[in-house]
């Protein structure tokens, strides 16, 4: 068991290297150098070419890889160009309230997703069924960012029951206040990105409940006397959630991925708003530290669902 | 035959599976009896219908999708009346299933202890250390020689003959009276094959169980079985023991089996081939002998209209009138076909 996590682990370690590496050579590959912007339009060539060579920019690239490298271990990833301060503080800053937004909206696909993949499953070809089915196709045919739209017009604007934007509201003082406030914003957030989020995991549940119970191991099962309702319970249920509990992992990249729309609408200060401001203005070391650590989230994700599989499943398992 | 003995009277027992909103009999008025220390084979090809008796037997059907009418009498009980509970309280405790492939057949996340003892949990009082302690047992008993070291580990690190195994202790976990092998040795290799069917025939002895063995191999009935039912196409078309189906064959779908069996002092390599192929659900002929287009030579005055079973011997009976009339092809001679 630890032998598989650890293997699984070392496994990543070349991965983050080839992931940095590549990171560098795109954001090398930009247009540009660092230095035509932020100094006087007038300034002799030379002189740019004087900082660029005190700076290292004319070393080999592997040289300057590791210089960056170290700088990264020292966490320093630069200065943004666009607001004047250090990548880590600005996206440090952000981070949390990503993060707090992929947490809620993972809790509430689950929640949601859980009970309507089962019982869509079990009662196959019943009305429920035929509802929770059609909502899963209908909100898969519809773009992400028009059901955020949508729901903020709906919710936000028509029924006024959610802000829809910001992160906290200004006037929130003390620590309740405050924390209400945060979780208030989420809401609207959270549960159109659930909404999004459940469609896939319902759709994979109901086929795999429905696959089971057609399974051989659940007929030896019900030949042994085993009633209907714990059948579900021992057999059906564990087997349909293996798949899913694998992909748990990974849906955390999804999560990531949808906050750059989420946050985006919502105006909601996290990385993803960040992200697509810095592609707008071009802030290259903003945009260099973002990719690499959407990228290492993305490795961390398939280590999480490699690790969570190897838990539930024991056929993965390494001896 | 002794029918004081018979603990399972099937008495004419059909199942129809619904197909387009249509019902279809999958087979169609089964009579058989099982008594106990008796192995009856059930033999056919494949979709005559072997499979689904055993599934009516155990109720496994879906009931929205299948209609079955007759009895299932077993010990003074008709199954076929009972709910889905009172199946319960029969499936496992004294029916046991054994099926066809292994390899599918077990969870591939539980533990063959839990596995096997589940039997237990619903048929038993057992404490868990008896449980336990009867899982080995069983392990032992089907010949798993490091019964400790199995129980606690999952189907994929077993090979297909364990699993196989490992089924039969469930099947047997609660002593059934009634055992049915649905084709237990088809998913395996010959060796394999004889050593389960041994395993099989010592649990008979001890426990005193009927079995229905079904299978194609008529090796196997050979080897195993006391008594045969052959099928065709969802009806039975001969009956008898074991000696009585081999020896003195009447049916022409019997006598065409064993003639396509390979034989060692054949002295031509060629097999005989049986014409054509079993008719699909749908296009069963209401009336007549089901075998009669595979036997097109034969008159059409020669079979019954509705072809009933006809006593040749003492326990050994025959469908259809036809097997009076019939020979093969080159044993007439003058008739091609």
């Amino acid at each position: 068991m630890w032998k598989t996590i650890l293997r699984r682990f070392l496994i990543m370690i070349p991965e983050v290297i080839i992931l940095s590496i590549l990171v560098f050579l795109l954001a090398k590959a930009m247009p540009g150098d660092p230095f035509t912007g932020s100094i006087n339009p007038k300034a002799d060539p030379a002189q740019i070419h004087h900082l660029m060579k005190i700076n290292g920019l004319y070393d080999p690239w592997y040289q300057q890889y590791w210089n960056w490298v170290v700088h990264l271990f020292h966490g320093n990833l630069g200065n943004s160009y666009q607001y004047q301060e250090p990548v880590t503080r600005l996206i440090g800053g952000r981070a949390a309230n990503t993060l707090w937004l992929a947490l809620f909206t993972m809790i509430l696909t689950y929640v949601f997703a859980l009970p309507m993949g089962v019982y869509a499953g079990r009662h196959e070809g019943k009305l429920p069924d035929t509802v929770i089915r059609v909502y899963t196709y209908v909100t898969y045919c519809i773009p992400f960012f028009v059901i955020l739209v949508i729901g903020i017009w709906i919710f936000g604007y028509v029924l006024g029951w959610f802000p829809t934007t910001g992160s906290i509201s200004s006037d929130a003082t003390g620590w309740l206040h405050t924390l209400g406030s945060r979780f208030y914003h989420i809401l609207l957030p959270g549960l159109l990105g659930a909404l999004f989020g459940t469609v896939n995991i319902v759709q994979y549940l109901r086929s795999e409940v429905i696959d089971s119970k057609h399974s051989d191991y659940v007929r030896t099962a019900r030949s042994k006397g085993v009633p209907s309702k714990d059948i579900y319970r021992h057999h059906i249920f564990r087997n349909s959630l293996l798949p899913i509990a694998a992909f748990a992992g990974y849906s955390i990249t999804g999560l990531l991925n949808g906050s750059i729309f989420t946050e985006t609408v919502f105006s909601y200060p996290g990385m993803g708003l960040l992200f697509v401001n810095s592609i707008s203005y071009r802030d290259y070391t903003v945009i260099t530290a973002l990719v690499l650590i959407y990228g290492i989230l993305n490795l961390i994700g398939t280590l999480l669902s490699d690790i969570i599989l190897s838990i539930v499943d024991p056929r993965i398992r390494i001896q | 035959m002794e029918t004081a003995s018979n603990f399972l009277n099937i008495k004419d027992v059909s199942t129809a599976f619904k197909i387009d909103g249509q019902y279809y009999d999958a087979i169609s008025h089964i009579n058989l009896q099982v008594q106990h220390d008796e192995i009856l084979a059930i033999v056919g090809e494949s979709g005559c219908g072997k499979s689904t008796l055993a599934t009516t037997i155990m109720g496994l059907h879906d009931p929205a999708e299948t209609k079955i009418s007759g009895e299932v009498d077993f010990e003074g009980t008709d199954l076929l009346k009972l709910d889905e509970n009172g199946y319960n309280q029969f499936r496992g405790a004294k029916i046991g299933m054994i099926f066809q492939d292994p390899l599918s057949a077990l969870n591939p996340l539980k533990r063959i202890e839990d596995q096997i003892s589940e039997v237990m949990d619903y048929h038993t009082d057992l404490s868990a250390e008896d449980k336990h302690k009867h899982v080995l047992e069983l392990l032992d008993q089907v010949g798993i020689v490091n019964p400790q070291r199995t129980a606690r580990q999952f189907p994929h690190e077993l090979s297909g003959g364990m699993r196989q195994r490992v089924i039969i202790a469930i099947a047997i976990a609660c002593k059934p009276d009634l055992i049915i092998a649905d084709e237990p040795t088809t998913a395996l290799d010959v060796t394999i094959q004889a050593q389960i069917l041994d395993v099989l025939r010592d649990i008979q002895k001890e426990n005193h169980a009927g079995i229905i063995l079904i299978t194609h191999d008529l090796g196997v009935v050979a080897e195993t079985a006391d008594r045969v039912a052959v099928m065709y196409a969802g009806q039975i078309v001969e009956q008898g023991s074991v000696e009585q189906v081999f020896n003195t064959p009447e049916h022409p779908y019997t006598r065409s089996l064993l003639r396509s069996m390979p034989q060692r002092d054949n002295e031509n390599d060629d097999l005989y081939v049986i014409q054509g192929n079993v008719p699909s659900l749908q296009k069963m002929p209401a009336t007549g002998d089901r075998f009669a287009p595979r036997i097109p030579w034969v008159p059409a005055e020669a079979h019954e209209e509705h072809p009933t079973m006809h006593e040749v011997a003492p326990g050994h009976e025959v469908r259809c009138t036809c097997y009076k009339h019939f020979k093969f092809p080159d044993e007439q001679g003058s008739v091609t076909v």
